[in-house]
């Protein structure tokens, strides 16, 4: 039995979305910006149609959504964009350290740029301190950009509040929304979201488009573009418009906000019976992120004494990611697990189960048999158990590493 | 990470996993590593009256790589002399398991946890032995 349980990592196409993106390949393939023949109107007519989908589900309007290759750009371009747009009001910008890299690398090279950027510390949850936020509010500060939910460890951010007060402060507030994007609620007015980053891949649609939500009013948000050349998304992102991933994009918005009412506690129930089931037949096992507030896909637990790589292949059949270092090129433990004050050792014994549409009850329970087969096993192997079974306190032990 | 079908096949069937009597004298026990690394390794060797290793175990906390290693330390230690033992490399590990250059590391945890038992062993050995010459020498009952 072959089961996917990494839905965080990426998301199967619909078929539904791929359906309506196959036109847009074969005879519908005209170039949006084709002004003046109908291959392009219909080519344009249908991103038109593609703006409003995802617009509805944040409570935007449609000339507010620009279409990118993806996350990774939109962050790029709301980050870099704001920064060189209103660095002459102010070079300071504040995020926090378990952001994306695909926000956090884009900070570094801005502070070789010369601006300064706060990274806020987090709690044990992942859970940054509103008083602390306030406090590194400067009149200097263009920008504040805070994740809505975390892709490892699954917790969400305060949003209503951290937007609330970034409009209190004149303070630009964008937010990385790609894991809850089409799974929770999001209204970019009523939380007070300047800018918001999604992706297609991780709700159902194709990898290699994404969306950047820019508020036209109050404020009415300016970006310097990151890539010029034709001027289309309103200027702030040249590049003829991948049309049919565009088209699949819009397509799973539109699913996913008909979904989420029903899929999302599905998700959850399912979610909440992975971990008892997994609590209930083991000892020593430790949830990371927020117990409650949390997206309801994601399931980050270490299981203490049992190296992840170890135990991914011990489940070789079903399809998870960990944030051990033996499971990253550079050796390096999450840094996510890290900042929350998790101890390498048990960064080193992490598993993140991430669960989706397709995901059954058949797989989950698959899955806490194999889980529980495979930890006691591994246990069976592990000095660290044996020790800690003879009671010894493994703080007190002096290691020999090298 | 695809690995090769000798490092799963150590992983699925690992060779003498379990543990020794640490307080034996004919036993020596290595403990390499450290768990904020993710690798700690235990291996522990028996020897016989001529110190040919005569069993030898293993407990792992690491990587695939990390338990074929040291499974196939045990494997290879087993019938040797301490200094055959002493001659097993690296080297001859990563190459016996096909281990990709980034955990190439896993396979010199291996080679110190071998060098660490056997260190242990000649440790206790000297340390009876200086316990022994510390003794009194028996005094001859007056007659």
């Amino acid at each position: 039995m072959k089961v996917y349980l990494d839905y965080n990592a990426t998301t199967p196409v619909d078929p539904a979305v791929l359906e309506a993106m196959l036109p847009y390949f074969r005879e519908r393939f005209g170039n949006a910006a084709s002004r003046s023949h109908a291959f392009g109107w219909e080519a344009e007519a249908a991103v038109k149609r593609a703006r409003e989908q995802v617009a509805e589900l944040i409570n935007a309007q449609p000339e507010d959504i620009l279409f990118t290759s993806g996350a990774t750009e939109g962050n790029n371009l709301a980050l870099k964009g704001a920064a060189a747009m209103y660095g002459a009001q102010g070079k300071h910008i504040i995020t926090q350290v378990t952001e994306h890299k695909a926000v956090l690398d884009p900070c570094k090279y801005l502070e070789l740029k010369g601006y300064r950027v706060t990274f806020l510390p987090v709690d044990a949850t992942g859970r940054i301190d509103l008083a602390q936020l306030a406090e590194a509010i400067k009149p200097d500060t263009i920008l504040v950009s805070i994740m809505h939910g975390n892709n490892e460890i699954g917790t969400l951010q305060p949003i209503a509040e951290i937007g609330r007060l970034c409009k209190e402060r004149g303070v630009l507030f964008h937010t990385d929304a790609c894991q809850t994007f089409g799974k929770v609620p999001i209204d970019v007015q009523a939380m007070g979201i300047d800018l918001l980053t999604c992706s297609a891949h991780k709700i159902y649609g194709p990898k290699g488009v994404g969306a950047l939500y820019v508020r036209r009013t109050r404020p009415r948000v300016r970006l310097e573009p990151q890539l010029h050349g034709g001027g289309h998304e309103r200027g702030m992102r040249s590049g003829t418009l991948n049309v049919p991933g565009i088209v699949g994009m819009g397509a799973a918005a539109e699913i996913a906000g008909r979904l989420m009412a029903t899929e999302g506690p599905r998700v959850a129930a399912l979610r909440d019976r992975l971990r008892d089931g997994l609590l209930a037949r083991l000892d020593h096992v430790t949830l990371n992120g927020h117990p409650t507030e949390r997206t309801p896909t994601n399931l980050n637990l270490s299981f203490a004494f049992v190296e992840g790589e170890s135990l991914m292949m011990g489940i070789d059949d079903i399809a998870v990611s960990s944030g051990s270092a033996c499971t990253s090129a550079s050796l390096e433990p999450s840094y996510v697990l890290r900042a929350l004050g998790v101890g390498e050792d048990l960064a080193h014994s992490s598993i993140r189960f991430s669960l989706g549409r397709f995901t059954t009850e058949a797989e989950i329970d698959y899955t806490i048999e194999r889980v529980v087969a495979a930890v006691r096993r591994l246990r069976e192997m592990s000095p660290l158990y044996e020790m800690v079974q003879e009671g010894v306190d493994l703080k007190t032990v002096q290691w020999q590493a090298h | 990470m695809p690995y090769s079908e000798k490092i799963l096949d150590h992983y699925e069937r690992p060779r003498n996993v379990g543990t020794l009597d640490r307080s034996a004298p004919n036993v020596g026990t290595g403990i390499v590593g450290a768990p904020e690394c993710g690798d700690v390794m235990k291996l522990q060797i028996m020897v016989d009256d001529q110190d040919r290793i005569i069993d030898a175990k293993f407990k792992t906390f690491g990587c695939g790589s990390a338990i074929a290693s040291s499974s196939l330390a045990t494997e290879w230690v087993k019938g040797r002399s301490l200094e055959e033992a002493l001659q097993i490399s690296n080297e001859d590990i990563v190459r016996e398991l096909a281990l990709p250059p980034v955990k190439i590391h896993c396979s010199v945890l291996a080679e110190d946890a071998i060098r660490a038992a056997i260190a242990d062993l000649k440790a206790k050995r000297a340390a009876r032995q200086a316990a022994a010459a510390a003794e009194p020498a028996p005094q001859p009952t007056s007659s």
